[in-house]
């Protein structure tokens, strides 16, 4: 790679700079320049956060039971487990309630691959990222925004990007403890796992199946991604969802 | 696109006239009107965000040469590549050679406006290679030859059953008994359909909703999905994106998309919003081998530092369309080029020219409804009148219109006057321009005239009509 900003393409240099310096004669005098560099510094290491929506201050319950209202109402559901051993029955649960195959794929995320898949005998799971021929995949959420009824998905060989969308069944897992009051709580928290200004290759907001008003403006879920999206919300303090032996 | 805005008026009229697309129009109102409502009154911090977010982006503005570099780099160090275009030509060239390059054949396409302003896949099909729009409304549109008619509802003028028609034309290797008449299956036919153009496409092209410096990451906002499926399944994602997109940080754009969807469809959030940065990393079982960014100019930067900068604010929610009475009677198509509504009215003469497309800000009742609703409170009358005015001192105005508008000016810029009487200032100028048969030039009066027989005799407002057509309709 000759150019470090391409290795096709090049002669754009010209319009780069052509453009910046046109920029600065309309914004700046000399003078000037070394404030506005300034202000644009402190911003960038700064991040200061602006106008947060107070909804979704307080505990966590007030945290899950928010975002399971806003997930239930952009036509998700949701239920809770109180232990992870729960989480394979709730899988094929849902996949019998909706006379979908007993067949699940999910990433190299040790949190799925760890549970205890084998209490579930007539459920296949495999790995890897989405095929075509997948009609359910599942994730485990990175973190979750109770403020909007979000899931926050992050890629890597754990919980591929693909799995998010290509199915038409998707199943999310996310602990109680990941549901954040606001987005700018989850920017903290991939500012503390990835470091600063280090973002995953991609971040995923996940607010609900997929769905179009494009015909009439009448909705319809299950445009190109998934048409049903199940949430498991992983709460050791949950009533709800206590063993069921 | 070659742009007929030129033709404003006589556009305007044949969209009155034609009974399908008023039928589908009337959809407009109840549906994303009564939803922003909603979703503007269910947030308590709503007014107080759109302050934070008008001045997130006057600060972007004022120092977008540094925003832009600092951009720039965090993209590089993230393995992307970035491209800087000062033309719709330049992009074009950009793009195709990217295609090129890789051998492409096909390409699929998440929604974009700029593609659509820059006349990306007319460049592609003349390079010999297909674009294929996934976003279910463009594929419509697509499939029949047409432009978007909204900025996130791109076939707001079409009903179902010409839908059904395109699709039994267009997939004519599906069975002709196959039933297709409600939304649920022409969504299901898309889908299937679709999905092979995904796996099969070389390069995936989309644009994007906020470019963020702090991080180098490009970030898109739909709602079906497919916008991920287009960037994330074949070789080389390219994001077109215009240099006002940039802000700041994670924190700006969190304020932004906290506007968005609440603006454009009433929703608390988007069903997906997506951030992209840099390509495939190590470990990664998907995702693009390379990601590029073309940086795309065309005209903006001459609009920094005059009357018309505050546009560049425009985050793309269609509010002002949906709110708009001149939009929700004439569509998106008679504007003429690829912006339409209040927005339509004051950008695309900044793009075009006033020479191509001043009679636009014209296409107004001056009713304020469209500055009510900008999240990014952009005075959008305001600079509509600063176009009339421009327009006027250049002569580009017939002698007898510009007598007329002088008046009319006089009224607008009166606005408590303006509503009380409105009726009697389109009398007087339909009256004026009747005598000597240029009605056709002043939209307002003309366009109306002979369709809804304004002003009646006692001089009602436009309003008044549009609610009379309202309840007629
Ligand atoms: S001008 Fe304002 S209301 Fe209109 S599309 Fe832009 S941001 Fe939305």
């Amino acid at each position: 790679m000759a150019n470090p900003r391409g290795p096709i393409l090049s002669g754009d240099q010209d319009v780069r700079d052509a453009l910046l310096t046109k920029i600065r004669r309309t914004q700046a005098t000399d003078k000037l320049d070394a404030k506005r560099r300034q202000a644009v510094q402190e911003r960038l290491s700064n991040h200061p956060r602006n106008i947060v929506p107070k909804r979704s201050d307080g505990n966590v319950d007030h945290k899950v039971a928010l975002f399971t209202k806003l997930m239930t109402a952009a036509d998700a559901t949701v239920e809770e487990v109180s232990m992870p051993s729960q989480i394979p029955r709730a899988v094929a649960e849902f996949l019998r309630a909706h006379n979908l195959p007993q067949r699940i794929r999910f990433g190299k995320d040790p949190a799925l691959t760890g549970l205890a898949w084998d209490q579930t005998p007539s459920l296949e799971v495999s790995d890897g990222r989405a095929r075509v021929s997948d009609e359910t995949s599942m994730g485990r959420a990175f973190a979750a925004v109770a403020e909007s009824g979000t899931l926050v998905m992050t890629s890597g060989q754990d919980n591929p990007t693909t799995l998010n969308f290509l199915p038409e069944n998707h199943v999310v897992v996310v602990e109680a403890n990941r549901i954040w009051g606001s987005y700018e709580d989850v920017w903290d928290e991939i500012r503390h796992h990835y470091g600063d200004t280090v973002m995953p290759r991609t971040v995923n907001l996940i607010s609900g199946p997929s769905r179009t008003g494009d015909i009439e403006q009448r909705l319809e879920l299950g445009a190109h991604g998934p048409k049903r999206l199940h949430i498991i919300i992983l709460n050791s303090a949950s009533k709800a969802g206590s063993p069921k032996e | 696109m070659e742009s007929t805005s030129r033709k404003f008026s006589s556009n305007a009229r044949e969209a009155l006239g034609d009974s399908q697309l008023q039928r589908a129009l009337s959809n407009v109102p109840s549906g994303f009107v009564n939803k922003r409502a909603k979703a503007a009154a269910a947030l308590p911090e709503f007014e107080d965000l759109r302050d934070k977010g008008r001045d997130i982006k006057n600060h972007v503005l004022e120092h977008l040469d540094l925003y832009l570099e600092a951009y720039e780099r965090r993209v590089i160090e993230a393995g992307g590549h970035v491209h800087w275009a000062a033309s719709a030509a330049d992009a074009q060239r950009i793009i195709t050679e990217i295609c090129q390059a890789h051998g492409a054949k096909t390409v699929t396409k998440g929604k974009s406006m700029i593609s659509e302003e820059a006349g990306i896949n007319a460049a592609l099909e003349r390079a010999g290679i297909t674009p294929i729009e996934t976003d279910l409304g463009e594929y419509i549109v697509q499939m029949r030859g047409e432009t978007p008619s909204h900025l996130i509802a791109p076939a707001v003028h079409l009903n179902k059953d010409q839908i059904e028609a395109d699709f039994r034309r267009v997939h004519d290797h599906l069975p002709k008994d196959r039933v297709l008449e409600e939304p649920a299956s022409l969504v299901r036919e898309a889908r299937e359909v679709l999905r092979s153009k995904y796996l099969a496409a070389d390069i995936g092209i989309t644009g994007a909703n906020f470019l963020i410096a702090e991080t180098g990451t490009s970030v898109i906002v739909t709602n079906e999905g497919n916008g991920d499926l287009t960037q994330n399944l074949p070789k080389v994602h390219i994001a077109l994106a215009s240099i006002e997109k940039i802000v700041p940080t994670l924190e700006d754009a969190s304020t932004l998309i906290r506007l968005l969807a609440r603006s454009a469809t009433g929703q608390e959030i988007s069903t997906y919003t997506t951030f992209s940065t840099g390509p495939r990393r190590l470990g990664d079982l998907d995702g693009p081998n390379e990601y590029h960014v073309v940086l795309l100019d065309n005209g903006r930067s001459d609009m920094i530092g005059t009357e018309f900068q505050d546009m560049l604010r425009c985050i793309r929610c269609g509010a002002c369309l949906n709110h708009c009475p001149v939009y929700q009677a004439v569509g998106g198509h008679a504007y003429g080029w690829v912006y339409s509504g209040p927005m339509g009215s004051v950008l695309t003469p900044s793009l075009i020219g006033v020479d191509e497309a001043g009679h636009l800000p014209n296409a107004s009742t001056f009713c304020g409804r469209c500055e009510e609703v900008c999240p990014m409170r952009i005075p959008l009358p305001k600079m509509m009148r600063h176009w009339r005015e421009r327009e006027f001192e250049k002569h580009l105005t017939a002698k007898s219109i510009r007598s007329g508008l002088k008046v009319w000016n006089w009224f607008v810029a009166r606005p408590e006057l303006y509503h009380r009487v409105s009726g009697l200032a389109a009398k007087f100028i339909k009256a004026r321009a009747g005598k000597r048969g240029r009605v056709s030039n002043l939209p307002f009066a003309g366009g109306w005239t002979k369709h809804r027989d304004l002003p009646s005799p006692q001089g009602k407002t436009f309003q008044a009509i549009w609610k009379e057509r309202q309840k007629n309709g």
